[in-house]
């Protein structure tokens, strides 16, 4: 998520195969370290929805179809 | 004499420079600077409508059906709580159940689901200080969002980070109130509709 943007895709692949999992990886990576957090979309057994806050790789589920980062929060006004 | 008188100046100017160079040096920086062309930031509403009708799909594709037509049909989200006491720092639940209602730029509502008691309002921001287009703003959207991702996937950190205040600090109570009136209205009709929905396909089949 960005202003002026809305939706901006920074990389798509298949974790399955290796180059591309090394690319995700790294991407995410990237998007952490300039400070962005990253929440997973996911529906619950009843169906609804909720999403996951992740900070590793690891933590994204293998079945998960996307990553969304978006600024960090901090106190308003 | 001259040469006396040049070399008083000399030392006076010799003396002064820690005063005079970095005037000068200042000086010379704004010039420079304000020579400088800079990239226009015209505000562009054709490209800020297209970033928040992406935002909408985003958050479309994201939320539940409910909490989408929800948004939709009243400008907001309402977000179940999950803490057993109430949100931190507010006037605590006593374990009833709460909700927050959620709108774009504006600050996080707690309230409990029953009463209708307003707990606090939570004030968050997701400043992007990239700024691509000279604001820090995302679209409303995703703005919404980005608040639904951060209180569902982690609403104790979220809260924690708000500053928190007492409701009625920047909305207004009665409008909070009337939105959850709506918000109720919305409900039954949504209820309603439900519950008439099969009755109806089931008398389009026999007919």
């Amino acid at each position: 998520m960005k202003p002026g943007f809305g939706e901006v895709l920074i990389a798509e692949g298949d974790v399955d195969l290796a180059a591309d999992e090394e690319r995700l990886v790294r991407e995410f990576r990237r998007q952490l370290d300039a400070g962005l957090w990253a929440a997973v979309p996911l529906a619950d057994a009843h169906g609804r929805r909720e999403s996951r806050m992740v900070q590793r790789f690891d933590e994204i589920p293998r079945d998960a179809e996307r990553v969304i980062f978006f600024p960090r929060a901090a106190g308003g006004r | 004499m001259l040469l006396a008188l040049a070399a008083t100046a000399l030392v006076a100017i010799a003396l002064l420079s820690d005063l005079i160079l970095p005037r000068l040096d200042e000086g010379w920086r704004r010039l420079r600077a304000r020579r400088r062309r800079l990239p226009r930031l015209d505000y562009d509403p054709g490209r800020e409508l297209r970033a928040e009708q992406r935002a909408r799909e985003l958050l479309r594709s994201c939320v539940g059906e409910e909490e989408w037509t929800m948004y939709r049909d009243l400008g907001f989200i309402r977000v179940w709580g999950r803490q057993a006491d109430g949100p931190e720092g507010s006037r605590r639940s006593g374990g009833a159940p709460y909700a927050y209602l959620v709108y774009p730029h504006r600050p996080i509502v707690a309230y409990l689901a029953q009463t209708h008691r307003l707990l606090g309002e939570y004030c968050i921001a997701f400043p992007d200080e990239t700024r691509p287009y000279g604001s820090a703003r995302l679209p409303d959207s995703d703005d919404v969002l980005a608040k639904w991702m951060a209180l569902t996937g982690d609403e104790r950190r979220l809260i924690a980070m708000a500053n928190m205040h007492l409701p009625g600090r920047q909305l207004d109570p009665e409008q909070v109130r009337r939105d959850l009136w709506r918000l109720s209205q919305w409900e039954r009709r949504r209820m309603r509709d439900a519950a008439h929905r099969p009755a109806a396909s089931s008398a389009d089949a026999s007919a």
